[in-house]
């Protein structure tokens, strides 16, 4: 058996890993453990539903992905690469530098329940603005791709209008544009439609179909059960903090083995 | 006779208006201008950079920065100021500072400019201490998901404060802003005390000097009057071009009587499409919901 070096190591399994490796994940808010011990991986090119009550801990999880929330225990690799923090020589565990972690979120694209968009820009201002500030991409490429971004999601005539002039379809499919701009490896979906009005999901839903048609890697938080059935190609139950079921969508949604899975969906469907 | 009759016998206008253009107090005018407007300046920044100090990780900057606001928001700023003044020495600025050539080659007389030093840093430091709040609530204001965006897409902290949270904090900021520097216009007036020859100074000097102080008083409250006027005038000016204030869309269309009375027409039909169309070609119908406001 061919004994590696500690680096190349690395590199092997940079080169095979999956694009996002939770292991063991634990987030604690003020004596509250949301997330008790959370695994999972998804593949690249893989679409992800995570399905589960609220409380359960699937945004908190979503939002651990991206160090938004910062982990109490566990690790998190994207792409092979640990998140948020640094391995010391000893194992320890040390938060990563502020341009380490922006480097990596860089590269992870993520889509809000309320859409944050900057509400000072337009929609085209939008969709450029990271790229020049992050990227430093040269203004006229910017502007171009912003364009073609939102020619992407059906609102190339609105690139002049600002946040508050748009629908919420309008508005989050801006928002997907945004995140799409800085040609991320990885997307999340923070209960992207749940803020939106019954006939304005169709338009959004549409898009991230869109997106995953086309081999984007997605993790997407969501209540939407016929999405997580026609397009992802897993879906994970969570409750209280742990996964309790995953498996296809077939699996988990038509035929779920759990009691608890059973309980929520038959109050969901 | 009743004493105001008797008073307005007494009150020479004459003085009082042929005052308004006189050099001390034309000059008094400049400084009192340049101290309010360096001093809300300076504060400012002392404000935002007290924001940050007080966000720091690193807890005894917190301390310092409460502590700082704690002080100079709790002592008067007369005290602050006479304090910055009988420091000098102290500190070994009096005479370095007490007749700046600069000033007399400006053409300025009877220049203190050790006092003006003193008074500019009292007042500064002291508004700093206030701005701090306010800049803290524009701030503090802004919906914690903006930050939450500019980091998802990469920006750092420091990014992310720069191109999206501040310019929108700025909206909040600006007319409580406009009202401190209304203040400062008139709060300078304090600097009288440690013998600066700012509006007031002069208006007193001239006044206390030909025994009419009551007229040049006079003068001094019209050119105060028209200071904090013409600035409130600039402040309108720039709260609509942050759009920071919250016009009724309603009253800007109308007359300018009907506006100034605050009477709203019906908004205008739109315009007839041709062949009686009703949505315009090329254009998203509006959605069900209607548009949004």
């Amino acid at each position: 058996m061919a004994v590696y070096s500690q680096a190349s190591q690395a590199q092997v399994y940079k080169a095979t890993a999956p694009m996002v490796d939770a292991q063991n994940v634990e987030k604690t808010f003020h004596r509250n453990p949301v997330l008790r011990g959370v695994s999972m991986q998804v593949r690249k090119g893989e679409v992800v539903a995570i399905i589960g009550p609220s409380g359960s801990g699937k945004t908190t999880f979503l939002r651990c992905l991206n160090h938004l929330e910062k982990i109490n225990g566990g690790r998190i690799y994207i792409d092979g690469e640990l998140m948020g923090y640094r391995e010391q020589p000893d194992g320890r565990l040390v938060e990563d530098s502020e341009s380490n972690i922006a480097r990596m979120r860089a590269q992870i694209g993520m889509v809000f329940q309320r859409f944050n968009l900057f509400a000072h820009l337009t929609a085209l201002q939008n969709v450029m603005e990271a790229p020049i500030q992050v990227k430093h991409m040269p203004r006229q490429m910017a502007e171009e791709q912003a364009r073609e971004l939102l020619r992407k999601v059906g609102l190339e005539y609105k690139a002049d209008a600002y946040p508050s002039r748009l629908s919420g379809g309008q508005q989050q499919r801006v928002a997907i544009a945004r995140a799409l701009a800085m040609d991320p490896k990885l997307m999340l979906f923070d209960e992207a439609t749940s803020a939106l009005d019954p006939e304005l999901v169709g338009e959004v839903l549409k898009v991230m179909r869109q997106l995953a048609e086309e081999g984007m890697t997605m993790v997407v938080v969501t209540h939407e059960m016929g999405f997580a059935r026609e397009v992802a190609d897993r879906v994970i139950f969570m409750d209280g903090g742990y996964i309790v079921e995953q498996g296809s969508p077939d699996q988990v949604i038509n035929h779920p083995t759990q009691e608890r899975t059973q309980n929520f969906l038959r109050k969901v469907l | 006779m009743n004493p105001i009759a008797s008073f307005l016998k007494y009150f020479n206008w004459h003085i009082a208006v042929n005052s308004l253009f006189a050099r001390l107090i034309l000059q008094g005018v400049i400084i009192t201008i340049s101290l309010a407007v360096v001093s809300q300046l300076a504060g400012t920044l002392i404000g935002l950079a007290l924001y940050f100090l007080r966000r720091s990780r690193f807890v005894p900057f917190r301390w310092l920065a409460e502590a700082y606001i704690w002080f100079f928001r709790g002592t008067p700023l007369l005290v602050q100021i006479l304090f910055a003044y009988n420091a000098l020495p102290y500190l070994g600025l009096s005479n370095p500072l007490r007749n700046l050539d600069i000033f007399t080659q400006l053409g300025f007389v009877s220049i203190y400019t050790d006092a003006m030093l003193a008074g500019l840093v009292a007042l500064s430091l002291n508004e700093g201490a206030y701005m701090a709040e306010i800049v803290r609530a524009g701030i503090d204001s802004i919906d914690i998901g903006q930050m939450e965006a500019a980091k998802s897409l990469g920006m750092t902290y420091a990014q992310g404060m720069r191109r999206i949270v501040l310019p929108q904090a700025m909206r909040v900021i600006i007319p409580p802003l406009g009202n401190e520097f209304n203040n400062m216009l008139k709060t300078t007036s304090l600097v009288y005390v440690i013998g600066v020859y700012d509006l007031l100074g002069a208006a007193k000097a001239i006044g206390d000097f030909s025994f009419r102080t009551l007229e040049l008083l006079v003068t001094a409250s019209i050119w105060y009057l028209a200071m904090t006027t013409v600035w409130g005038f600039v402040q309108a000016y720039i709260e609509r071009k942050f759009n920071a204030a919250n016009i009724d869309p309603a009253l800007r269309e109308g007359s300018w009587w009907r506006r100034m009375l605050g009477i709203r027409g019906r908004p205008a039909p739109a315009p007839a499409l041709a062949g009686g169309a009703l949505f315009a070609p090329g254009v998203e119908p509006p959605s069900i919901q209607g548009d949004r406001r």
